[in-house]
């Protein structure tokens, strides 16, 4: 197991490393980036110490180096705003984790609860429900339904805030109401998915040898559920989780955060993008990525552990 | 018994199975995959249950164990184990039974055991399930006791292991080792060699043989191979399309068999006394569809020596004078099967050409 871990996490280094090219090669395809890094009204002077400072000026390989310099060490400046960009993705980071979490929490919990229930009573009217259900949550779009329940919830009938968000070291209570009304929004989609991933994951898992023999060897219905045919159902949901949790917390949220007026990650690069921000653009687009990348790692190590016959 | 009659409830019985029917509601109709099985088995004893797929002798192993249940079946008929019916007992007093006082192995080791769960944690669930004042150390203990039992070498260490790190050989000791794990007095083994290579086959029978001298538990052997049963049975239930066309004793169904499907069996077997220039006989066609089955007897369309009367069914009794416990299905008289049944210079079934000449 340990050896897996290590080679596992050394092999996440390469796919970082690559990727930190990749993103760097479609940076570096933009033409004449000096012109549009310095904004319409620049002088020769600030176009030639971006130059410099970019390293545009040096063979591509030192300019890599330069820009990587740059954007680890916290010295990449937006040029719309001139503000520190490692310093604004810090800012904007707490409300996009705060979304991803609790989203978290609520799609995986509900997801495996009306899978788990499908499963149980499949071909019943429980199970036909759900299903319902997690066809119109998989096809309700998130910024219709966030819409939807921020006039009703927010607005008409003032049960919760509409919009915003609230520190959590501010006022717990307050960040606790604000964030009920997005992460409900972003959950529906995820819990319709799970739920069904699920769903039929159990109904061919029933069938295996080894929950045959579960049944013959005297355990209880309950037990024969929980401890085999949960516990081996559960190993593609885990996967699924990892990457669609890694996918928010890189920005992936966008039309929540964007109807719920959270400031994250998500907005932030809408933004970027709106305003031709090429700094910033490049910074989350390489801090989603080593999201992805880093979250989908530890997943493959749980993955291991869960199913040991993958450790190899 | 004094009669020809099975009264398999009577005394020295520990499992007695009495016009056991097991039907399951398919979209195509009703299947009836068992019709009327009846059989018994004493202590200590080894009982096989021999037939080809869709004869119905896997489905009545696991209907003794309830694991046919499904809103789908309907079961009739008993089956007696310690007084109590399996047929008509509760899930929970059927869950008490099950891995307790009876317990099973089955055919494919591959498969059988959950992948991501350790050996020894298996074992022990299945121990503790059962025993619930046991330790979990205790458990432990009895796991590895267990383990070495049937012959697992280092079974200590090997309880860490996990089952995709045994070979086939091994996993089916393992779930041999599970299934003692209560000190069953009935061990049910569906196909328990079938999965396995030729030269482990003999290892795990004897391994079995050997856990019934000790134990003095009794098995049924679900096997197709009597080549398998020929080594280690006492008794011999045919099967046939969900009904028993022949059960005797070893010698009477290898040397005196009465029923024309029993010689295909025999006849189909490869024997190296054999000349083997000759291709292996086989029974000509396929078992019938439980869904619309034959009328009369199951196996009339595929038997060469079929006449007017096996349109109805015959019954299953004795019909020797010298052997009221070999029981048969089939209406021919018991001297013309003597005469019929040799095909060459051995017992088999005759061809249809052969019976035209």
């Amino acid at each position: 197991m340990s050896r897996f871990i290590v080679r596992r996490l050394f092999s996440m280094l390469g796919v970082l490393f690559a990727i930190s090219v990749l993103t760097f090669l479609l940076f570096n395809a933009l033409p004449n980036p000096a012109l549009r890094l310095a904004g319409r009204f620049a002088s020769a002077a600030q176009i030639a110490h971006i130059n410099h400072q970019w390293g545009f000026d040096k063979p591509v390989y030192i300019r890599y180096f330069t820009i990587m310099k740059l954007v680890f060490t916290g010295k990449v400046i937006s040029y719309d705003q001139q503000v520190n960009v490692d310093h604004e993705l810090l800012q904007y980071l707490p409300v996009t984790v705060s979304l991803a979490i609790g989203a978290g929490i609520i799609w995986l919990s509900t997801g495996i609860l009306f899978g788990v229930l499908s499963a149980w009573r499949a071909g019943r009217w429980l199970d036909r429900g759900l299903t319902v259900l997690a066809l119109i949550g998989v096809s309700m779009p998130v910024f219709f339904l966030g819409a939807l329940m921020s006039y009703y919830l927010g607005d008409k009938w003032g049960i919760l805030p509409a919009g915003g968000y609230v520190k959590l070291q501010d006022d717990p209570a307050q960040w606790f109401v604000h964030m009920l009304m997005p992460w409900f929004a972003l959950s529906v989609l995820f819990i319709g998915v799970y739920s069904r991933v699920l769903r039929s994951t159990i109904l061919d898992t029933v069938n295996d040898d080894y929950v045959r023999t579960a049944r013959a060897k005297g355990l209880t219905e309950r037990q024969t559920m929980t401890r085999h045919v949960l516990r081996n159902s559960l190993i593609p949901i885990v996967t699924l989780f990892g990457l669609d949790f890694a996918a928010v917390i890189g920005g992936g949220a966008i039309l929540t955060e964007t109807v719920f007026n959270l400031h994250g990650i998500g907005q932030y690069a809408a933004q970027s993008v709106e305003a031709l921000d090429i700094p910033p653009v490049l910074v989350i687009t390489l801090f989603g990525a080593f999201v992805v990348v880093i979250i989908g790692a530890f997943v493959d190590i749980l993955y291991a552990y869960l199913d040991p016959r993958i450790r190899l | 018994m004094s009669s020809g009659v099975q009264t398999p409830s009577a005394d020295g019985y520990l499992l007695g199975v009495e016009d056991l029917k097991v039907s399951f509601r398919t979209e195509d109709g009703v299947v009836r995959a068992v019709d009327g099985v009846s059989f018994g088995i004493k202590p200590g004893e080894v009982v096989a249950i021999v037939g080809e797929s869709g004869s119905g002798k896997s489905v009545t192993a696991m209907t003794l164990m309830g694991l046919t249940r499904s809103p789908n079946a309907t079961f009739e008929g008993r089956a007696l184990f310690d007084g109590r019916d399996l047929i008509s007992a509760t899930d929970e007093e059927l869950r008490k039974v099950r891995g307790g006082g009876i317990a099973m192995v089955f055919q494919d080791p591959m498969s059988s055991l959950d992948p991501v769960q350790r050996i020894g944690k298996q074992i022990v669930e299945q121990i503790r399930a059962h025993d619930k004042n046991i330790s979990k150390a205790q458990a432990y203990d009895r796991a590895a006791e267990l383990m070495e039992r049937v012959g697992v070498p280092r079974a200590r260490e090997r309880l860490r292991s996990y089952p995709h790190e045994f070979s086939g050989g091994m996993r089916q000791r393992v779930m041999i080792a599970m299934a003692l794990s209560n000190d069953p007095r009935l061990l049910l083994a569906d196909e328990p060699t079938t999965a396995l290579d030729v030269t482990i086959q003999a290892q795990i029978l004897d391994e079995l043989r050997q856990l019934r001298d000790a134990t003095g538990a009794a098995i049924i052997l679900v096997t197709h191979d009597l080549g398998v049963v020929a080594d280690i049975a006492d008794r011999i239930v045919v099967m046939y399309a969900g009904r028993v066309v022949e059960q005797g004793t070893l010698d009477e169904i290898f040397y005196d068999p009465q029923h024309p499907y029993t010689w295909g069996l025999l006849g189909s077997i490869a024997r190296i006394d054999r000349d083997r220039s000759q291709r292996l006989p086989a029974i000509p066609g396929l078992p019938p569809s439980l869904l619309r089955p034959p009328e009369g007897c199951h196996f009339r369309p595929r038997c060469p020596h079929a006449f007017d009367r096996c349109t109805q069914v015959p019954e299953l009794k004795s019909r020797l004078a010298d052997a009221p416990d070999h029981l048969d299905r089939c209406w021919l008289e018991p001297e013309r099967k003597r005469a019929l049944r040799v095909v060459g210079d051995q017992i088999g079934l005759a061809s249809e050409q052969a019976v035209i000449s």
